[in-house]
């Protein structure tokens, strides 16, 4: 059984802005490896600047790999060409990104539409999805994303970003921007939500506690690089300093 | 004599002044549109472009739209005497604010839909086709607006180059010095700005989603 995401040292360099011999590249990610099963979440935990969100980029190919190996349910996302790899992956950011002009369905609907799927099945994938994000279909579908709270809008993202049953799913920051409670509520709602899809998830977040109650597995960066990869147990007890520093900030 | 006699007496020559006017504009403004929609967009893609592309249509703009009819005269192709070389005249002065609003349109489209829009597999194209162009649709619209409305003055001038229009009324009464004449041609072109506005307007704020 292939894995939903397979990350072999993984690199990315900025090329740098000088002339000729003094031009200096600048690493922004080096050397991360990881595996994500089916039904496994990933934390992607780290300080602004450690290299989280780039290496979220680097696997849908937002930015393209300097160095290293992205392979997606198999097959090496580099071979695929970009917009049928992304189609793939579901893809959730903080600003959530709904178009302003599309009703909740149509956003929805994106992934499915572009893979030119029949308009009755659209439908029917869209009520399934809105039900599962806790929106009812009937009073959400028609609305437009202004008229829609912070957390509906970000529930009307994910259930965007699984709309064309992706294997693997990126999360960057997708609770960040939400009041406490709301994300709380979306937290809770979303660790429940986990098991059940049974895909692959890397989830990125500065929010230590929010990583440990919902990554099966918590990859820590600093400077660019996975300093530690083990379970929340494991890394509640690690002696890494990174790790501990994190610790004491929960 | 006034107006109203004038127009009566004159309504065959006035409908076909006012029709050679609109002839201009229009078919000035929708080359425009046709040349400086894609260039704005062309813009958002290569960024580099942008300062002398928007530089260029910039000098177009500043030159006094009388040197610019004479300038345009001597030319080979483009120029001569007619609504040909008026034509051309106004597309250049319509290229600015069609070009610069379609370029700040669609490079206003809030970063994350686009990032959210590429990241969920959509090609250039469909990003352009369904998000940036229907988002920047209310910008780009002003600056059709603004375009045509600088068109109507601007084609009044068309009239010394022999392209008609109703510039001819206004030449005609400067020259022999009688403003009812001047004002046969300045009040109809008055109105066709203002309409062109008005309706230019409604439109604009139908398609301003960044508003909601």
């Amino acid at each position: 059984m292939t894995k939903p995401l397979e990350v072999e040292g993984l690199g990315y360099d900025l090329p740098g802005r000088g002339k000729g011999e003094r031009r200096k590249s600048r690493s922004l990610v080096r050397d991360v490896s990881f595996t994500v099963g089916a039904g496994e979440t990933l934390v992607l935990l780290g300080r602004s600047g450690s290299g989280k969100t780039t290496t979220l980029k680097l696997i849908n190919r937002l930015l393209e790999p300097t160095s290293g190996e992205v392979r997606v349910a198999g097959e090496r996302a580099a071979d695929l060409p970009v917009t049928r790899l992304r189609r793939r992956i579901g893809y959730v950011i903080q600003e959530v990104g709904l178009f302003p002009h599309f009703t909740v369905e149509r956003n929805v609907g994106l992934v499915p539409r572009l893979e030119a799927w029949p308009p009755a099945r659209i439908a029917t994938r869209v009520r399934e999805l809105l039900a599962l994000v806790g929106l009812d279909p009937d009073t959400f579908a028609g609305r437009y994303p202004h008229e829609l709270s912070g957390g509906q809008r970000q529930r009307v993202g994910v259930a965007r970003a699984l709309a064309a049953d992706p294997p693997l799913l990126l999360l960057d920051e997708p609770f960040g921007a939400l009041d406490p409670i709301t994300r709380v509520e979306l937290q809770r709602e979303f660790a429940a939500l986990e098991g059940r899809l049974g895909k692959g998830m890397v989830f990125v977040t500065h929010d230590v506690r929010e990583g440990l109650l919902l990554g099966s597995r918590i990859g820590l960066m600093l400077q660019g690089r996975l300093t530690f990869l083990g379970t929340p147990d494991e890394f509640r007890r690690s002696d890494n300093p990174e790790c501990r520093a994190f610790m004491a900030a929960a | 004599m006034n107006l109203w006699h004038f127009y009566s007496r004159n309504s065959q020559e006035v409908l076909g002044l006012v029709g050679q006017h609109l002839y201009l504009v229009a078919i000035s403004t929708g080359a425009a549109i046709v040349i400086g929609v894609p260039l704005g967009v062309l813009l958002t893609r290569r960024p580099a472009w942008r300062g002398p592309v928007l530089g260029m249509a910039n000098v177009f703009q500043t030159v006094p739209s009388l040197a610019l009819f004479g300038f345009l005269i001597p030319l080979p192709f483009i120029g001569g005497i007619g609504a040909r070389t008026a034509i051309v005249a106004l597309v250049l002065y319509a290229l600015l604010p069609i070009v610069r609003n379609t370029y700040e349109g669609v490079a206003g489209v809030d970063p994350a839909v686009r990032e959210a829009g590429r990241g969920m597999g959509m090609t250039d194209w469909q990003l352009l086709t369904q998000v940036e162009l229907p988002l920047g649709f209310g910008v780009i619209l002003a600056g059709v607006r603004v375009a045509t409305v600088v068109s109507v003055g601007t084609a009044t001038i068309a009239a010394a180059i022999g392209a008609g229009g109703l510039g001819v009324y206004i030449f005609r009464g400067v020259a022999v010095v009688d403003d009812t004449l001047i004002l046969a041609g300045a009040l109809p072109a008055a109105l066709m700005a203002l309409a062109a506005d008005g309706l230019l307007g409604v439109a604009e704020r139908r398609f301003a989603w960044r508003a909601r």
